[in-house]
């Protein structure tokens, strides 16, 4: 079963230039995001990606970039009530 | 350590002392006890001692494993090596389990790389290669526990059912196990931590419901609270299933992408299917008090479970919250107001 999440929102990105194509991104991506084509690494399904951050955590060269999150709506209620001084410390799911 | 626990099997002996050896059969406890985190239960507590162990007879050419040190990871992992000799290093990740705690970058470089060190794993193997759950890459950079430590990290599948494969296959994942997939099984065994989540909120919402239904004429009356409290009361139970529950399990097969919006669907079926039974003397205000409130409550208790899935972004939440809270909100706030006006006026 395929999982699609909402289009064009993350921040992935992939400097080619950079990229020496060594492919290890694409081993740490659960969601074949990124792929070896060529020699060089290339996004194959943008939209598919969970912003995790493995890929650019894991370049060398720091060819792949991305703002690494979690896509936990309690956490950013967490973050929301931070911000506000409202909640020093809430249990969120993963805590 | 604690000798006492099934999974200890004695020490073994080797070059930097003795080390635990486990056990890859799950008892009765681990199971009960793995059942219990699910429910929330004292899950903040389960966990074993960070460091290294042993499983079979492991020597210096025995593969090496790394894992956090949340106990349902740790057994997870370790039922899938039975029969096997290899070393096993549980990082600090203050009972939480390999994907969050490498969000966190608890599961990380720096925690992976003291690890070793403090283990003197150079001296316990001859080769330098250590196999990380591919979960725990968010918050490992290879190159540079390479650099720190001289040790090569090799990510092994996603799943430790799909270890014994991996390690049979000379350290090659197959494209499939690479893969994180979100099963029916996956998204139910997900669900209770979200009803226990919601619980005292829910405590909250019914007295609530209580006192505002045991308002009348004459004051307040229990009598009256029960009667009256009784449909809304069962109405806010359904939507928090509805969304806690119910979508999470049917999510791939409700249409639209977010989350809350998938909610609202089942929120709106559930809203249709009281209206169509309990509620079919109900004034219309109340009616339209229903068709706002309970919606926009499954979809709030859908929108939650967007942390518990694996495919959702941060910047792909925080755009769907941007939409979904004030209507929500909205939504809710608007149907109070009906729902009072038509019990007050």
């Amino acid at each position: 079963m395929e999982f699609r999440y909402l289009k064009d929102v993350v921040t992935l990105e992939l400097d080619s230039e950079k990229c020496t194509g060594c492919g290890l991104c694409t081993h740490v991506c659960g969601h074949a995001v990124l792929a070896v084509n060529g020699g060089v690494v290339e996004i194959l399904d943008r939209d598919g990606c969970m912003e995790c951050g493995a890929c650019a955590m894991n370049c060398p060269v720091k060819a792949v970039t991305v703002r690494p999150g979690v896509g936990c709506a309690w956490a950013i209620f967490n973050d929301w009530f931070k911000k506000t001084g409202v909640s020093e410390h809430q249990t969120a799911c993963c805590d | 350590m604690d000798e006492k626990a099934a999974w200890f099997k004695g020490w073994k002996q080797s070059p930097v002392g003795k080390v635990a050896r486990i056990s890859t059969h799950m008892g009765l406890k681990d199971k009960l006890g793995g059942c219990r985190v699910r429910w929330g239960i004292r899950r903040m507590h389960y966990s074993v001692p960070a460091g290294l162990y042993a499983v079979g007879e492991p020597d210096s050419d025995s593969p090496v494993l790394v894992t956090a040190n949340y106990k349902l990871s740790f057994d997870l992992l370790r039922r899938e090596l039975s029969g096997r000799n290899l070393w096993l290093l549980a990082l600090e990740t203050f009972g939480i389990n390999v994907w969050c705690a490498a969000g966190k970058r608890t599961f990380g470089t720096s925690e992976l790389v003291s690890r070793i060190q403090k283990v003197q794993l150079e001296r316990v193997v001859n080769h330098k290669i250590i196999i990380l759950p591919q979960l725990g890459a968010p918050g490992v950079a290879a190159h540079e526990v390479k650099k720190a430590t001289g040790f090569r990290v090799r990510y092994g599948p996603v799943r430790a059912g799909d270890l014994p494969q991996f390690l049979d296959n000379g350290l090659k994942a197959t494209e499939e196990s690479r893969r994180i997939r979100f099963s029916l099984w996956d998204r139910l065994v997900l669900t209770p931590v979200e009803l226990v989540t919601a619980w005292k909120a829910s405590l909250v919402v019914l007295l609530l419901i209580f006192l505002l239904s045991g308002l009348g004429q004459d004051g307040f009356s229990i009598a009256g609270a029960l009667s009256r409290g009784f449909t809304p009361g069962l109405t806010y139970l359904g939507a928090l299933l509805m969304g806690a529950v119910v979508t999470p399990v049917l999510l791939p097969w409700i249409p639209g992408r977010a989350f809350s919006l998938k909610g609202a669907q089942v929120g709106l079926l559930w809203a249709l299917l009281l209206s169509l039974t309990l509620a079919s003397s109900w004034s219309g205000a109340s009616l339209v008090g229903l068709f706002l409130i309970a919606p926009a409550t499954t979809a709030y208790f859908a929108m939650n479970f967007t942390g518990c899935s694996t495919f959702t972004s941060l910047s792909g939440v925080q755009k769907e919250m941007r939409i979904a809270v004030p209507v929500i909100i909205l939504s809710i706030v608007s149907g109070g107001a009906a729902l009072l006006l038509g019990r007050f006026l």
